[in-house]
């Protein structure tokens, strides 16, 4: 009673706009109407929760900080899925590594990146920042910025354009919804 | 313009007298040829000079000639805004010798020095502030000397075990390829197969 049974639900998916979209809908304010409560899973809630509401730590390092800029401004607009810049660590929950890491940059970005509180994520922003890049063979530039921090969304471009920044994001979205885990 | 630069490097030069080796004109920009000992006396010249009154050191770099025995070229550009004029004073000097600092004329030159320490390892006497400025902390050698291999000799990486960054000696999956973007129409000027061409000329003519 009062679990909303649905296939597409328990595969962690969203549901697209539609029929369905609007019976899961239906029922729940029927559910509400009725039982004045709702239940469903917790992981998948605070999934849903997190992927809503991803604050991404400011960490622009090069050109590509600019394009990040471009998708935070009101011509692709961040804000729509609620993701808010922070000027701290300790309010994020995702980094957006945007630009080229340079070996004196690196203990710098660990330590930014160890003082996010669980659960973070790190979006890497554009060729320096997956391998290198341009600067693969550089005395001074980290090839690609998993050597030093665990990357979830890999984002190609040279810059990548906001647009496919926000694809990324899109993409990390979907990939908390997945992987979800309520920890107890 | 030309002219009143030539003019200019020519009062420079007889003003200066044994101070300067000499001034030319290289793509219409003024040089100044001086000498490491005589470099402040040249510069404090062309900055007090009612007729020079180059009041900005614009920019100080160095150039690597590893052939040379002197093997580094100093480059002082200096600009007057009185005059609209710019200027460069160049000389060489070794990896060894101090070079004397500029930094009691112009304060600008005090990035601009540690820059070129850091890059190139010219030492500047009196400075009163030669560290390292671009490159990591600790970092050894001088990066834009010629025999500095462009991967460098380190690379950084996150260790799992000892929670920090460390450094380690540099290891490339790929060696850094080298490939010849010129066109085949206007890059190769000798096309493979033209030698035949030439022998049958040659066995033709015997």
């Amino acid at each position: 009673m009062g679990v909303i049974s649905n296939p597409a639900l328990k595969q962690g998916a969203p549901l697209p706009p539609g029929p369905e979209q609007d019976l899961v809908l239906q029922n729940v304010g029927e559910e509400l109407a009725e039982r004045g409560f709702v239940l469903a899973r917790m992981d998948q809630l605070t999934g849903w929760a997190q992927s809503g509401s991803l604050w991404p730590m400011t960490f622009g390092l090069a050109c590509c900080a600019v394009e990040m800029m471009h998708a935070a401004c009101s011509r692709y607009d961040m804000d729509r899925f609620g993701m808010v810049f922070r000027p701290s660590p300790r309010q994020s929950d995702v980094m957006i590594v945007a630009g080229t890491l340079t070996n004196k940059m690196a203990p710098a970005l660990r330590k930014v990146y160890d003082q996010m509180p669980e659960p973070r994520w790190v979006i890497s922003m554009g060729s320096c920042a997956n391998g290198g890049g341009y600067y693969h063979y550089s005395y001074s530039v980290v090839r690609g910025c998993d050597r030093v921090v665990p990357v979830d969304i890999y984002v190609p471009g040279c810059p990548p354009t906001a647009e496919a920044l926000i694809y990324g994001i899109l993409q990390l979205q979907k990939k908390i919804k997945r992987t979800a885990k309520f920890r107890r | 313009m030309n002219q009143a630069l030539l003019d200019l490097g020519d009062y420079i030069a007889t003003t200066l007298g044994e101070a300067v080796t000499g001034s030319e004109l290289i793509n219409d920009e003024l040089v100044i040829w001086a000498k490491s000992d005589t470099l402040l006396e040249v510069i404090k010249f062309l900055r007090d000079n009612q007729n020079c009154q180059f009041r900005q050191l614009v920019e100080l770099t160095a150039v690597d000639y590893p052939s040379r025995e002197d093997r580094f070229e100093l480059v002082y550009c200096l600009l007057s805004l009185t005059h609209n004029q710019r200027i460069k004073i160049k000389f060489s000097t070794s990896d060894e010798t101090p070079v004397e600092s500029v930094t009691g004329l112009f304060s600008s030159a005090i990035w601009y020095e540690r820059e070129v320490w850091d890059m190139y390892g010219i030492f500047f006497a009196n400075h009163p502030d030669l560290r390292r400025m671009l490159t990591d902390y600790g970092f050894e050698g001088h990066p834009l000397r010629k025999d500095f291999p462009l991967t460098g000799y380190v690379e950084v990486r996150y260790d799992e075990t000892q929670k920090r960054v460390v450094y380690e000696p540099v290891k490339l999956t790929q060696e850094f390829r080298n490939f010849d973007f010129s066109s085949p129409w206007e890059g190769i000027v000798n096309l493979p197969g033209d030698e035949k061409a030439e022998q049958e000329n040659e066995e033709g003519a015997a």
